[in-house]
């Protein structure tokens, strides 16, 4: 549907892909969109793959996006952008967090990691953008920002004013953690390979 | 004042609005944040019960008592709670009351993909199909409005997208929280036949008025466009026909039993070729055609799994919409059980003993995966133990070799009378109760075991063993799961012997404590690998070096993998 926009954030159990939504909700709904944000949880969360699909515009209906329908997607980790690229859009915008945390089959030796996640995104996906976000997120002050890190990169691709950004970052970041969490918005933000 | 909710918190908002007084649910998913957050709303009494069944007579004999209740569950849970539901159809009750249904198209997290809505029909009461958070929230005010003007239990049934998508609610102040007066009415509150007869007649008559009812309540309304095409559809499957066929004529059902049959003739008779959209069963679509309309709904859409925006723009217009390349191949990421997990080192040494496990439902069935791969059967809440009985009964010579488990909570919900069971019809089963100290898969919450309530008052503890051995289980031990060798050797001890027992694992859930032990680290690693047997993902092996290596960010260094190590090359950091 024209004039909607879809976001996916994919990303394992565990590394705050609800907060990073909860965020760009925020930023969507001040900016005058109607939001629709869907996500599984239940046995997904202890390890498992996890999807959060945001979509925003002037009339949503589905909360859910369909294959060959995202706008963007940000992937918290290598292997699931691999797992996830076929729901972006020709002309997509992917970010890629270059984190791997290997799946259990991997550990026992029951599956391979694959050996060119980047490199093959990087052929397939025109407008691909790969960020050490763990890392820009340690330097920040903390690893666990790692989501919003990903957020900064997002939001270079996004006609929302800094102002809302920050004023997300407020509404929804605990106050004590919130200077962290913005040095971490603006290392993703500015980060140039 | 406007916000974001998803369609659980929607009805939590809801009952609070429309004044509901008691709220109690069994957790599971996708129902467990509705009364999570009616617990946040301090106005109305909230509670987890046991199982959905007593959860379901708290609210009936709230409601006979006079208070507005709601009573919420996943669809299996259903099941559990029918029997109340189906009588309370025809007792009727003095104040409003509303039953919530959450099922899960696509089984995302359930065992089965069972369509709730016959539920409704069979037991004979209306239901209500909201298709986003408001309609949520609204729903549950005009299920209580219906409930009382009827005298009838209401089901709201949602999805599992639903009940975990967000959309806007716009949000009011709540209104009363009526309470009417009790009195005493046998032949209405006491179903003995002859007053079941009775109200037989009564509930008879309720639909005729139902029927007629849902021809003019105003969720049940045309939204006409280009005629050619007429979609009836209802609850989520409405957003997608909506996007997917944004020129239809829509007949959108918020009340779909009773169906209002004029209504439905009506649009029949305006449009062109008349579709029915719903996910699941045919279940309108089957009382459609009964009526002698020509309609097209199982034909194109499936009868299982999720509808989509995508699917209905396929099947109605010929155009699946843009190409959609090939997925990469990537290795499957399951859940598994967390690093520190007291359930793994069970799942090792029933596997280490190659028992046959009768399973339950519980974080602990993902000891099927590999590399535990320790389970042998799973099939609803409690089955574990009553079916352990059969199989015995089937082949006696399984008892030797065989164990039920299941987790603390389930063993409330529903393992006791199956552990009765096998006292009394003579089995020599071995049940493992693993006790984590919570409602762990559904994301933590209490039960009657934990010592606290869902409003956060201290309350009694369920004592496992002087209940197992009240039932009449003589033999009943109790042992640490991280002590791996007296571990094994309870369980080789307790399932050898010629009578029923009980084991008791005890150790908190992982997430739920404050962990202060170091990670490990591995020295002098020989390469043997039966580390990796324990399937935990703080632990890997790199196979240039020949070691096995532990994440010390995962690493809850629960010492379980020190103990499977022959070689002394775990060993906690700063030991030598």
């Amino acid at each position: 549907m024209s004039g909607v926009t879809n976001i996916l954030l994919v990303g394992v159990g565990g590394q705050g892909t609800i907060l990073a939504s909860k965020i760009l909700c925020y930023a969507a709904l001040d900016q005058g969109y109607q939001v629709k944000m869907s996500e599984i949880h239940g046995m997904a969360q202890r390890g498992g793959s996890v999807v959060t699909q945001v979509r925003m515009g002037d009339q949503v209906f589905s909360p859910v996006i369909d294959p060959g329908e995202a706008d963007m997607i940000v992937a918290f980790e290598q292997l699931e952008a691999y797992r996830w690229t076929h729901f972006l859009k020709p002309g997509g915008v992917l970010i890629v967090n270059d984190q791997k945390i290997v799946p259990l089959p991997v550990l026992i030796g029951a599956a391979a990691y694959p050996g060119s996640v980047l490199a093959d995104l990087e052929q397939k996906v025109s407008r691909f953008v790969a960020l050490p976000a763990l890392n820009l997120a340690t330097e920040a002050g903390n690893s666990k920002s790692t989501n919003v890190v990903l957020m900064g990169a997002l939001a270079r691709f996004m006609n929302f004013p800094q102002e809302v950004w920050q004023k997300a970052l407020e509404e929804k970041i605990p106050a004590k953690l919130l200077e962290v969490n913005r040095r971490a918005f603006e290392a993703g933000y500015n980060w140039q390979a | 004042m406007n916000t974001l909710m998803t369609g659980n918190e929607a009805i939590a908002r809801g009952a609070y609005e429309y004044g509901i007084s008691i709220a109690a649910a069994y957790p599971g998913t996708p129902s467990t944040e509705i009364l999570e957050n009616i617990a946040k709303y301090p106005e109305v009494y909230s509670q987890w019960s046991p199982n959905e069944k007593v959860a379901a007579e708290v609210a009936v004999g709230a409601a006979i008592a006079g208070a507005r209740s709601l009573v919420a569950m996943k669809m299996v849970g259903v099941n559990v709670a029918a029997d109340p539901l189906f009588t309370a159809a025809y007792t009727g009750t003095r104040a409003g009351l509303v039953l919530i249904s959450a099922d899960d198209p696509g089984m995302h997290s359930s065992q089965n993909e069972q369509d709730n809505r016959y539920y409704a029909a069979f037991a004979k009461i209306p239901l209500l199909e909201p298709s986003d958070s408001q309609e949520c929230k609204d729903m549950v005010g005009l299920a209580l409005a219906i409930s009382e003007e009827f005298d009838t239990p209401v089901m709201l049934r949602i999805t599992t997208r639903v009940a975990h998508s967000q959309s806007m609610v716009e949000l009011k102040d709540p209104g009363e929280r009526p309470l009417k007066a009790y009195e005493k009415d046998a032949r209405k509150y006491v179903m003995l036949p002859a007053h079941g007869r009775a109200r037989r007649l009564v509930v008879a008559e309720r639909e005729k008025k139902l029927a007629e009812y849902a021809e003019s309540v105003s969720v049940n309304r045309m939204e006409m466009s280009d005629p050619a095409i007429g979609i009836i559809t209802a609850g989520i499957s409405y957003q997608y026909v909506k996007e997917g066929a944004p020129g239809a004529s829509i007949l959108k059902l918020g009340l779909t039993n009773p169906l209002p049959e004029q209504l439905i003739r009506d649009f029949a008779a305006k449009v062109g070729r008349l579709y029915v959209v719903e996910e699941l069963e045919p279940y309108m679509e089957n009382q459609i055609r009964a009526m002698g309309i020509e309609v097209t709904g199982k034909e194109l859409f499936p009868p299982y799994g999720e509808l989509s925006a995508r699917l209905v723009r396929e099947k109605l217009t010929g155009d699946p919409g843009p190409a959609v390349d090939a997925p990469f191949e990537a290795p499957i990421r399951p859940p598994v059980m967390c690093p520190g997990c007291p359930h793994r080192p069970v799942f090792y040494t029933l596997k280490q003993l190659k028992l046959v496990v009768s399973g339950d439902i519980g974080c602990y069935t993902l000891g099927t995966a590999a590399p535990l791969e320790a389970m042998d059967t799973c099939i609803c809440m409690g089955a574990s133990v009553s079916g352990a009985l059969g199989m015995e009964k089937a082949h006696p010579e399984l008892a030797e070799k065989m164990v039920a488990v299941i987790g603390d909570s389930t063993f409330m919900h529903s393992g006791v009378t199956g552990l009765m069971d096998i006292v009394y019809n003579g089995g020599n089963t071995t049940v493992m109760i693993l006790d984590n100290s919570i409602t762990a898969m559904t994301g933590h919450q209490e039960n009657p075991a934990t010592g606290k309530t869902l409003m956060g008052q201290p309350a009694p503890k369920v004592d496992f063993v002087a209940l197992v051995k009240a039932l009449g289980v003589k033999r009943v031990s109790e042992v640490d799961p991280f002590e791996l060798e007296e571990l094994k050797q309870v369980i080789k001890t307790e399932v050898a012997a010629k009578e029923p027992s009980v084991i008791i694992t005890r150790r908190p859930c992982a997430l739920i404590i404050k962990n202060t032990e170091k990670p490990l680290e591995v020295h002098d690693c020989t390469g043997c690998k039966m580390c990796l047997k324990l399937g935990c993902p703080a632990l890997s092996f790199d196979e240039a070096n020949k070691t096995a290596v532990v994440d010390a960010a995962l690493c809850t260094g629960c010492g379980v993998c020190m103990e499977v190590c022959k070689f002394n090359a775990l060993r906690k950091a700063g030991e030598a």
